[in-house]
């Protein structure tokens, strides 16, 4: 079962399991940005009213827009 | 001349090295997209004259910005490429080391912030990654200079990458895989305060009221430091010059020389506001009135760049920007417009699309103060009560967010999420605090002065000509009737068009009422930014869009004078 980060619970870890839609320059705009199949990331933060993600991935931090989060799929369970 | 090229991921310090092998001077700090246009500079590497230039930061050679489309081509100029990496991010910034190697021009390595790495457990074989991708690697920490000297001295060293035939994206990310896994050690280590520190100021219940203290407290050291200047060392020092000024005045007695170089003489005195002379109110203004505060707002703003705080405060405040058309990474172009609307306006490239800059540079030139203007506000309205200064502010905050909602509906085009990397947070040096401040008091300096004299020689001229009774009795029907103010107002409104901070002593003189004042502020922020702004935008935008942001910032302000007018004048 996969599952968008934006399910997930702030301080909750999870791995990454794909990376969706948008074309391939979204794609590799976010595995430049470290964001890859793979990855283990922490959600730092979560903003009410459909605001941005906080997650952390090799100790780096990075804020993204809700609907970019949702691309994100993760191996539930964890 | 050979050229050389610095490329690297946002953040990482290219402009630091650049400074250090140029000895040029270029503003750095703690954010990604500093450096949103390339800067050039010349060094001389083993006796032979080289320029160099560095790019803007950019993940991948394929741009998503227009910053990023700047480093794509500065790329094209390159006969070697220096290829800064952030060494405690090997992984992730080896994806546009393999790119760049598929250009096939002599390349070097640049691993930087080596001193962080090492502290926070990451252990990097330099000789493994040479031989690993057959190019030299140098480490350094720029911000000391360590390893500064044997990257000049290896530069020569600088070599095509070998042949291989281009890797396909997941290819690229397979090969950086095996070659992170074989040079690099990893050693976890425990949160320390910073990481604490960073998650606090990230997180919505506790980082908004942080950011609204950070905020307050920059208000106090930007007015602190303004006042303290203007008080020990401005005032006292153009009291000196004062005797000097009526020396001159008496010299050259009356006449036209006299009107233009000390103006006119109030009640027997010079006034350095209301004398309109350029050896008066023309280095007034600009050194007495407005530097104190630039000092002290560009000092506070380097504290925030350079510790890393921007990035957190833009997404705190993504929420907001988003109902505006932007992202939260469109505060930097306000606080730098803070200071002065140009360097805003040009910061707003790292927003990416047409639209979100169409929206930031629009609301930055209507209703974001830069210095000068903020000081204008302070010196027409300070006298009637500070309820008029804030009122003032609060107005423009609203117009700020009302005229953003609208923009956002009505212009066309794609509105991007936020998606930025967050800096760790780092300790301020003081010496490139101090160093950056200068650099932009200068900028400050080399931009302010000259306008100020073409303005007041402009009052002088028009004045003199007849052609400010004239455009007075045009319009002031028109502003009695719409705005209920005299006509008289009319010539600050033109001489704005210059520096808004000249228009003071232009209101001053009028003797208005508080009403009327707060609605000539209000109207004289609003209306134009100023003319060395407009320029910019003409460039960023071109010049339709140029006008077309332009009429909305005039009938915006008509509107809001008008509404002004009938609530505080009646």
């Amino acid at each position: 079962m996969q599952s968008p980060i934006t399910s997930l619970k702030v301080g909750s870890v999870a791995q990454i399991a794909a990376l969706q839609g948008h074309g391939s320059s979204f794609q590799r705009k976010l595995r430049t940005m470290g964001i890859r199949e793979g990855k283990s990331l922490k959600v730092v933060a979560a903003y009410p009213l459909a605001g941005p993600i906080v997650i952390d991935i090799d100790g780096r931090q990075i804020t993204l827009g809700r609907g970019i989060a949702r691309r994100i799929l993760v191996e539930a369970g964890d | 001349m050979k050229q050389i090229v610095l490329m690297g991921n946002p953040n990482i310090g290219k402009s630091v090295v650049f400074s250090r092998l140029t000895g040029a001077e270029v503003i750095t700090s703690n954010y990604p997209g500093t450096t949103v246009d390339f800067s050039r500079g010349k060094a001389s590497i083993r006796g032979e004259q080289c320029e160099l230039f560095d790019a803007p930061g950019t993940y991948s050679l394929q741009p998503t910005n227009r910053a990023e489309e700047v480093a794509a081509e500065v790329l094209r100029w390159a006969d070697l490429v220096i290829n800064v990496i952030d060494a405690t991010n090997l992984e992730r910034n080896l994806f546009l080391t393999l790119e760049l190697m598929e250009k096939d021009k002599p390349m070097i390595l640049v691993l930087n912030m080596w001193d962080e790495a090492k502290r926070s457990g990451i252990e990097i074989d330099q000789k493994a990654l040479e031989e690993r991708i057959g190019l030299p690697v140098v480490a350094t920490t720029a911000l000391t200079g360590e390893g500064i000297r044997e990257l000049v001295d290896r530069l020569a060293e600088a070599r095509s990458p070998p042949q291989v035939r281009p890797l396909s994206e997941e290819e690229k990310w397979v090969e950086i895989g095996r070659i992170s896994k074989a040079v690099q050690k990893v050693t976890h280590r425990h949160p320390c305060l910073a990481d604490r520190l960073s998650e606090a100021t990230i997180r919505p219940l506790t980082g908004t009221p942080i950011a609204l203290m950070v905020i307050l407290a920059t208000f106090y050291l930007v007015r602190l430091v303004g006042e303290g200047l203007i008080s020990y060392l401005f005032e006292p020092l153009f009291e000196l010059y004062r005797p000097l000024a009526y020396a001159i005045s008496d010299e050259l007695g009356p006449g036209v020389l006299r009107d233009l170089l000390i103006g006119k003489i109030i009640n027997g005195d010079i006034d350095y506001v209301q004398s309109m002379g350029l050896l008066t109110t023309g280095i007034y203004v600009p050194l007495g009135m407005v530097l104190p505060y630039i000092v002290g707002f560009y000092l506070a703003l380097s504290l925030l760049e350079d510790s890393g705080y921007l990035p957190r405060l833009a997404t705190l405040s993504d929420n907001l920007f988003h109902r505006l058309g932007m992202h939260g990474t469109a505060i930097i172009p306000l606080f730098l417009g803070l200071g002065c609307n140009v360097p805003g306006a040009l910061s707003a490239r790292v927003l990416e699309t047409r639209k979100q800059r169409f929206i930031s540079l629009t609301l930055l030139g209507l209703a974001v103060p830069c210095t000068a203007k903020s000081a204008m506000i302070f010196g027409v309205l300070g006298s009637y009560g500070q309820k008029y200064v804030l009122l003032v502010f609060a107005v423009l905050a609203i117009v700020y967010i009302v005229a953003g909602l609208v923009l956002n509906r009505m212009v066309k085009g794609e509105c991007p999420e936020i998606f930025l990397e967050i800096p760790p947070y780092r300790r301020p040096n003081a010496s490139m605090i101090l160093k950056k401040t200068w650099m932009r008091i200068r900028w400050f300096l080399a931009e302010a002065i000259p306008f100020l004299f073409l303005g007041v020689l402009l009052v002088n001229v028009l004045y003199s000509v007849g052609f400010m009774a004239w455009v007075e009795r045009i319009f002031s029907p028109f502003m009695q009737w719409w705005l209920g103010i005299p006509g008289e107002a009319v010539a600050a409104l033109l001489v704005g068009f210059f520096r808004k901070d000249l228009a003071v002593g232009m209101l001053l003189p009028l003797c208005l009422t508080a009403g009327q004042m707060v609605v000539a502020t209000t109207l004289l922020s609003l209306y134009f930014p100023c003319i060395a702004t407009f320029a910019l935008l003409v460039k960023e935008l071109g010049l339709y869009d140029t006008l077309k942001s332009s009429a909305i910032m005039v009938a915006t302000a008509l509107l809001v004078g008008g509404a002004m007018r009938w609530s505080l004048i009646g």
